[in-house]
C-alpha cells in the first residue's frame, strides 16, 4: 500500500521503506477515503439481491473496504441505486440522498437505475435515477453479475483517487443545495420543472395526439 | 401429465369440470349462465347475486379457499368483468366465477365480508382498473398512490411512453431505423397529468388519509374510574428499512410497544408488469416473469408456460417435465435458505447465518448460470419445453449438490438454528395466524401448511410430472413465526427428496416439442395457470383473444396476498415483533408490487 501513496520524486531511505511514507495531502486523503467507501444499505429491486451476494463470502467486497454497510444515510459514503427506481419511491430517494453528509457519492445498478432497464416503458417507473440524483458510476446488466458490480465499485476507487482537496465541492463556501424532492401528484411532480411547466404540457398534448393520429 | 398434456387427462379434467358443474346448478336452478364465450370457462353471475352465490359456495359447497381475484376490461363489449377463483382446501379444480359490470360505472359488491383475503386483491382491481366494489372496508389505491391520475390497467388508458396498442411497435423495425418514442415525447422525466392540471396551485394528498384510517388506542380509565390521557404513536417502518427485504412500508399504531394496528403500504415497487404485457407479445413476457420473484425466477417461467401451454393446448416432453420440476425443486431450496438467512437476520444475528446460506445457494445459481447463461434472471423456459438442454458435466453438479453437499448444509442449519434459544424465545407463539384466519386471508404456502392446513398446489391439483413423485407435504400445527421456520426446512428436505427421483429417473430425448418460434399462437380464451412456487400459489390468470398479445394478463402473487394476513398476525405483539413475522412471511416486493 505505501507504493501505492509514495511520492516517486521524493526517495525514502531503505531502512525507513514501509514504515515512513512521504506524500501529498491529497494522496493520503484520497487513500483513506477510498478504501472505507461506507455504502447504505439501500435495496430496491432485484439488483439488491445481487448487491447481498457481493457483500457475502464469495464476492466479499470488504475486501475493498467497503464491509461496512450503514441502514441510515446519515453514516453513509455511497448509494447503490440498486433496482428499479419508481415514481412512488423516488421522493424517498431523493430524499436519503439529500440526508447523506458530504462527500457522497451515487452508482447507479443495473439497467432499471441506469435508464428505466426493460420498465422503461411502464407508467410508473422513472427513466434512471440520473434524472434526480448526480450519478458517478453506472453499471450496466439486468442485473450486473457481481464482479460487474465489484467492477463498477472499483472504478468508484479509481474516481476519488482522482479528485483534489482543492476543488472538491464539499470544502467550498456556502452550504451545498439540496435536491428538491419530486412530490406526488396525479403524476410525478419535479418542483425543479414549475416555470416550464404549463408550457411543456401544452407541447406534449399536442405531440401525443399527433402520435395517435 | 400436466393439464393439457394427452387424452387421458384431459378426459379426467372434463370429468372433473362435470361435477363442478352438476353440482353448482343443483344449488343455483336457472340463476347462473356458463361462460359460453370461446375458450372461456366458469360461470357467470349477476352482480346483486353474488355475495349470496360466494357465501353459499363457501358454506354449501366447500370452496373455501379464494385465490385469485381480477378484473378484466373488454373494452369492445363496453364491459368490465371481475374474476374469482375459488378452490377447496381439500383439493381439486378451480370453480371459476365472473361478473359483468358497465363500463361506464363499474361496480361490484365486495367480497371482503364472506373472504377477507379479497381485501388487497378488490384494491388492486379498483387501483388499476378502477371497478369499484361496494362495502370494501379501506378501498383505497394500493399499488400507485392516492390522487394518481386514472385507472392503468384500463384498455384506453394510455402511459407516457404510449406507442401503439401492440408489440412489436411498427417504428422499432423500418428498415432498421429504430425510432425511440423517449426522444419524441417532450417530457424528459416521461409523465402524464390531466388537461388543466396546475402544478402550482395543486395541493398533495399526503398520507393524511392512510393515518386516519388506522385504529384508535383505546380509551385507558385509571383504578377509580377517571380517563387516563393516552398517546397515540403513529411508526412507520420503511420503506427504507433495514428489516423490510426491499422498499416496503408499514404504518403502525403503537399503545406503548404494544402494536394496536398495522397497515402495509406497497407499490414502491410497482413496475407496471401487468400493463407491459399486455403490450408484449406471449414469449416476450418469459423474461418479465423472472423479475416477478427474483428469487425464484425458474418457478416463475413454469407457472407462466402452464397457463400459456394450457390455453394452446401443447404438450411437453418428458425430458423437459423432469428438467422443469429439478429446476422448479432447486429454486425452493436457494429460495427457503435465502428466507431462513434472512429470517435469522430479522431476529438479530446479523448476517452470519445469512452467509451460510447465501454460500449455498451459490452453488445453485453456478447450476442456473450453466443452464440459462444467467445467475438470476433465468428466462429457461419456453412454451413446450426448454430453451435448452443441460449443458456437459451439469447433470453430475446437480447429483453431487443434491446427494451430498445440500444435505449436508441443511442438516448443519437445521442443528445450529431450530434448538436455538434466542430464535424459539422470538419465534414461538409470536405472530400467530390460525387456521380459520390462513385459510379466510388467502394465505398461501409455507404460511398456509404452517397454519395447520395441509394445501400445496403440487399435491391438491397437481400439474407438470408432480403426481409421479413420491413427497410428504410437510404441515405444522401453530401458525407461529417457528413453526413458519420449521416448514421451510421441513421443505427443504421434501425437495431434496423429489430432486433425488427426478436424477433417478430422468430420461434422455427431446426438450422441447416442434421448435421453438418467435410467435405462437394462442387460441381465444382464458387460463389459470398456477404452480406451488416456495413463497405460495403463484397464479398467471391470462385471457387471449386470439391475437399475438394477451388480452389479460395477471399475476396472482403469493408474496402480495399473504401479507393481507400481516396486520392480523401482528395485533398485540410488541413492536420488535413486527420485523420477526415479516421474515416468516417471507415477501419479495417484485412479487408484492409487480
Amino acid at each position: 500500500m505505501t507504493e501505492d501513496i509514495n511520492n516517486p520524486e521524493i526517495p525514502v531511505p531503505e531502512e525507513l521503506q514501509g514504515l515512513v511514507s512521504v506524500t501529498s495531502l491529497d494522496k493520503i486523503y484520497n487513500w483513506g477515503r477510498k478504501n472505507s467507501v461506507w455504502p447504505m444499505m439501500f435495496g430496491l429491486a432485484c439488483c439488491a439481491i445481487e448487491m447481498i451476494c457481493v457483500a457475502a463470502s464469495r464476492y466479499d467486497f470488504s475486501r475493498f473496504g467497503m464491509e461496512v454497510m450503514r441502514p441510515t444515510p446519515r453514516q453513509s459514503d455511497l448509494m447503490i441505486v440498486s433496482g428499479t427506481v419508481t415514481k412512488k419511491m423516488i421522493p424517498q430517494i431523493v430524499r436519503l440522498y439529500n440526508q447523506m453528509p458530504e462527500p457522497k457519492y451515487v452508482l447507479a445498478m443495473g439497467a432499471c437505475a441506469s435508464g428505466g432497464g426493460p420498465f422503461k416503458e411502464g407508467y410508473s417507473v422513472v427513466s434512471g435515477v440520473d434524472k434526480f440524483l448526480p450519478v458517478d458510476v453506472y453499471v450496466p446488466g439486468c442485473p450486473p453479475t457481481p464482479q460487474a458490480l465489484l467492477h463498477g465499485l472499483i472504478t468508484l476507487q479509481k474516481k476519488i483517487e482522482r479528485q483534489s482537496i482543492r476543488k472538491v465541492p464539499w470544502y467550498r463556501k456556502g452550504a451545498a443545495e439540496s435536491i428538491p424532492v419530486p412530490i406526488l401528484g396525479p403524476d410525478l411532480i419535479d418542483p425543479r420543472d414549475f416555470p416550464t411547466y404549463d408550457q411543456e404540457q401544452q407541447r406534449a398534448n399536442v405531440k401525443e395526439k399527433s402520435i395517435e393520429s | 401429465m400436466g393439464p393439457g398434456v394427452g387424452e387421458e387427462s384431459l378426459d379426467m379434467l372434463e370429468e372433473r369440470k362435470k361435477t363442478i358443474l352438476d353440482e353448482i346448478r343443483a344449488h343455483f336452478d336457472g340463476e347462473i349462465l356458463v361462460d359460453e364465450r370461446e375458450g372461456h370457462e366458469g360461470f357467470l353471475v349477476a352482480p346483486d347475486r353474488l355475495v349470496e352465490f360466494a357465501t353459499a359456495a363457501r358454506e354449501e359447497l366447500g370452496y373455501d379457499y379464494l385465490s385469485s381475484v381480477t378484473g378484466v376490461d373488454y373494452l369492445p363489449d363496453e364491459k368490465m368483468e371481475v374474476v374469482y377463483h375459488f378452490f377447496r382446501s381439500q383439493g381439486g379444480p378451480a370453480l371459476v366465477i365472473k361478473t359483468q359490470t358497465p363500463r361506464g360505472n363499474p361496480s361490484v359488491p365486495s367480497l371482503v365480508p364472506v373472504y377477507p383475503g379479497a381485501d388487497f386483491q378488490e384494491r388492486e382491481a379498483w387501483d388499476l382498473l378502477g371497478i369499484r366494489f361496494e362495502g370494501h372496508p379501506n378501498l383505497k389505491r394500493i399499488l400507485t398512490w392516492e390522487g394518481f391520475y386514472g385507472h392503468p390497467l384500463r384498455k384506453d388508458w394510455h402511459e407516457p411512453y404510449y406507442e401503439e396498442d401492440n408489440k412489436p411497435f411498427k417504428s422499432r423495425w423500418p428498415e432498421g431505423d429504430v425510432i425511440r418514442i423517449e426522444d419524441q415525447i417532450p417530457f424528459h422525466k416521461n409523465v402524464h397529468y390531466p388537461e388543466k392540471f396546475s402544478a402550482e396551485t395543486w395541493i398533495p394528498e399526503g398520507d393524511a388519509g392512510l393515518y386516519a384510517g388506522l385504529s384508535r388506542v383505546p380509551e385507558k380509565r385509571s383504578g377509580n374510574g377517571q380517563p387516563l390521557k393516552t398517546d397515540q404513536i403513529v411508526v412507520n417502518l420503511g420503506p427504507q428499512h433495514p428489516s423490510t427485504h426491499g422498499v416496503f412500508r408499514m404504518v403502525v399504531t403503537l399503545d406503548g410497544e404494544t402494536i394496536v394496528d398495522l397497515q402495509p403500504v406497497m407499490g414502491y415497487l410497482h413496475r407496471n408488469h401487468e400493463k407491459i404485457a399486455e403490450r408484449n407479445t406471449y414469449i416476450m413476457n418469459m423474461p418479465f416473469t423472472d423479475r416477478l420473484d427474483y428469487i425464484c425466477s425458474m418457478s416463475n417461467n413454469l407457472g407462466y408456460a402452464l397457463a400459456v401451454e394450457k390455453l394452446m393446448g401443447i404438450a411437453v416432453p418428458e425430458r423437459a417435465e423432469y428438467i422443469r420440476v429439478m429446476m422448479a425443486e432447486l429454486t425452493r431450496i436457494v429460495n427457503h435458505l435465502w428466507a431462513i438467512g434472512f429470517l435469522l437476520n430479522d431476529l438479530g444475528a446479523f448476517f452470519t447465518p445469512a452467509l451460510y446460506a447465501i454460500n449455498e445457494r451459490e452453488l445453485v445459481l453456478d447450476v442456473f448460470e450453466a443452464v440459462s447463461g444467467s445467475r438470476m434472471m433465468c428466462n429457461y423456459l419456453r412454451f413446450g419445453g426448454l430453451a435448452r438442454d443441460l449443458p456437459d458435466g451439469t447433470f453430475e453438479v446437480i447429483k453431487e449438490l443434491v446427494t451430498n453437499r445440500l444435505p449436508r448444509k441443511v442438516e448443519e442449519l437445521d442443528l445450529y438454528i431450530t434448538s436455538n434459544e434466542i430464535v424459539r424465545a422470538r419465534g414461538i407463539g409470536v405472530g400467530v395466524l390460525t387456521r380459520e384466519q390462513a385459510l379466510a386471508y388467502s394465505a398461501a404456502g409455507p404460511v398456509l401448511r404452517a397454519s395447520g392446513v395441509a394445501y400445496d398446489v403440487r399435491r391438491a391439483d397437481p400439474y407438470s410430472i408432480y403426481d409421479r413423485f413420491d413427497f410428504d407435504i410437510p404441515v405444522r400445527n401453530n401458525g407461529d413465526v417457528y413453526d413458519r421456520y420449521l416448514i421451510r426446512i421441513d421443505e427443504i428436505w421434501q425437495s431434496l427428496r423429489i430432486l433425488e427421483q427426478v436424477i433417478r429417473d430422468i430420461p434422455q430425448g427431446e426438450i422441447q416439442t416442434g421448435k421453438s418460434p418467435y410467435q405462437v399462437r394462442v387460441p381465444r380464451g382464458d387460463s389459470y395457470g398456477r404452480v406451488e412456487n416456495p413463497k405460495g400459489e403463484l397464479g398467471f390468470y391470462v385471457v387471449s383473444d386470439g391475437k399475438p398479445n394477451p388480452w389479460r394478463y395477471h399475476v396472482r402473487a403469493p408474496s402480495f396476498i399473504n401479507l393481507t394476513a400481516m396486520g392480523e398476525m401482528c395485533k398485540g405483539q410488541k413492536i420488535a415483533d413486527v420485523v420477526a413475522v415479516l421474515g416468516s412471511i417471507d415477501i419479495v416486493l417484485g412479487e408484492t408490487d409487480r
